[in-house]
């Protein structure tokens, strides 16, 4: 499968039309979802951190370095692709895994295309680009709501938490943490289109499909999480 | 012309086909019978490579396809056109795209005349009109048609239909008829139909074929056929309980025949 959507990539593509609509699809209907999750774990995040630090310190400091590294090394990245996994990773086995059993797969190589160019490689395209994407402004949005608790919560003056954020964290920090997101990109795309090309068993088989599918992505995510974070902090991308 | 010869193919630990042999000329309507179950549909699915044979040859034109690379094969593939059992239509696209959807991959109109053309087949199956609908609002018989149109729409050389008639109304299923017989004559296309419904078969075949436990075990010209002494054709053409054919359970791969 990975060999023949490579090719495709390359190639002249099968429908542009289908691109845009997986793009708007990953992209933008997963922005609401995302950007909620990621408003409240950055809040959540301040939160925590504020009173950790009273009681360790007597005063809440190093809320924004704490947050931003937090947001943009690890839980942007994570959080977004968990979310992505669950929203449209599902949704892509449970269509590819519903044309298979209805027989719509067997149909496109009747019809001039492949399931690999027709489907996935707009979908490979879709998650890879839009996830770090999404991710980025999933960071903001975190960033932002540790900011709100940071002076609602802990009267912290807002240029205080910013120039925190601004001195301490660096350009490489957000490609570390993109870098990871399209590599989550690439696990969600590939266990998703997998699983659902090889469904089998009329509805049942689609249900069981669609659920080893986000378990197998969520799983994967956190697994690789950690060996690509230790790849890059030894590359020297930290 | 398509020429199969000894392919056996096993599914879980069930022999499907044991050993299918059969030509179909150039221009006829070939169709293919046998009970639900007899693996009428996997014989099709074999012949149009949407699945391999364990073992065997199928020749389109002269070209061998078993053991073929996945682009080679695409390119046999192109000869074909086939209508599916539920119709298939792709449900995230309307009636007219899916009529398009061929035409826009496989021949080099330009987009009025594929719209234009896509308006026409389904004028032909009696469905004019409706192309800006989804296929969830259509009925099963509005659904095999615009399969029909859309198998046809890319001017193949070969149409295999599976069980296009099952579950309609005995109008429907002869408004169905007639488009095959319209076709050939139009179009000359070769059209091999797999179904269960003799009356189908009585009305389109040039020639039938009666697929039995893994094997085709009679073809012959419509009317001669249908008035076969075989006691298989006799039961299946009679529809009747007693005979040969039993509702026994297949045959399991590497099981000797009886």
């Amino acid at each position: 499968m990975l060999a023949s959507v490579s090719r495709s990539l390359f190639g002249k593509p099968d429908s542009v039309q289908n691109i845009f609509k997986q793009l708007v699809r990953v992209g933008v209907e997963s922005l609401p979802i995302v950007l909620l999750s990621a408003l409240f774990t950055g809040m959540v995040l301040s939160l925590q951190s504020g009173v950790a630090s009273l009681r360790l310190f007597g005063q809440p400091i190093f809320l924004g370095s704490l947050v931003s590294f937090t947001m943009v090394l690890e839980l942007g990245p994570v959080l977004t692709a968990m979310v992505v996994a669950g929203r449209v990773g599902a949704s892509i086995t449970a269509e590819i895994g519903t044309m298979k059993v209805t027989e719509q797969i067997d149909a496109l190589y009747t019809l001039g295309t492949t399931p690999e160019k027709y489907l996935v490689t707009p979908l490979f395209f879709s998650t890879v680009v839009m996830l770090p994407m999404i991710t980025l402004l999933a960071i903001l949005t975190g960033i932002f709501g540790g900011y709100v608790i940071s002076i609602v919560a802990f009267n912290i003056p807002g240029n205080v938490y910013m120039n925190e954020i601004l001195s301490y964290l660096r350009i490489v920090h957000f490609v570390h943490g993109l870098i990871k997101s399209a590599f989550f990109g690439f696990i969600i795309a590939t266990v998703s289109c997998y699983k659902g090309l090889a469904t089998s068993g009329g509805a049942e088989g689609v249900g069981k499909s669609t659920t080893r599918a986000v378990v197998i992505s969520m799983v994967l995510i956190l697994v690789s999480d950690f060996f690509l974070t230790s790849l890059l902090n030894s590359l020297g991308v930290i | 012309m398509i020429e199969v010869r000894e392919v056996k193919k096993h599914i879980e630990d069930i022999q499907v086909l044991d050993g299918i042999s059969l030509d179909i000329h150039d221009g006829e309507n070939f169709c293919l019978l046998g009970a639900s179950g007899e693996g009428k549909s996997v014989f099709l699915k074999n012949l149009i490579g949407l699945m391999r044979p364990d073992c065997g040859s199928i020749k389109i034109d002269g070209e061998e396809i078993v053991g073929i690379s996945k682009e080679k094969l695409l390119k046999v593939q192109r000869k074909f056109g086939m209508m599916f059992q539920g119709g298939a239509l792709f449900d995230s696209l309307t009636v007219q795209e899916n009529v398009e959807f061929g035409m826009k991959r496989l021949t080099d109109y330009s987009p009025q005349k594929i719209s234009q053309l896509a308006e026409e087949y389904l004028a032909m199956v009696g469905l004019a009109g409706v192309g800006d609908k989804l296929p969830e609002n259509l009925s099963i018989g509005m659904k095999r048609r615009v399969a029909l149109a859309r198998a046809v729409a890319t001017e193949p050389k070969y149409i295999l239909y599976d069980e296009p008639t099952t579950g309609l109304d005995p109008i429907t299923t002869d408004v169905i008829c007639g488009i095959f017989t319209d076709l050939r004559k139009k179009l000359d296309i070769t059209s091999v139909i797999v179904t269960h419904d003799i009356q189908t078969a009585e009305k389109v075949a040039d020639r039938v074929g009666l697929l039995y436990s893994g094997k085709i075990i009679a073809a012959d010209k419509t009317e001669r056929f249908m008035k076969s002494e075989s006691p298989y054709v006799r039961q299946f053409v009679r529809g009747s309980r007693e005979g040969p054919i039993g509702m026994k359970n297949r045959k399991k791969k590497n099981e000797s025949r009886d």
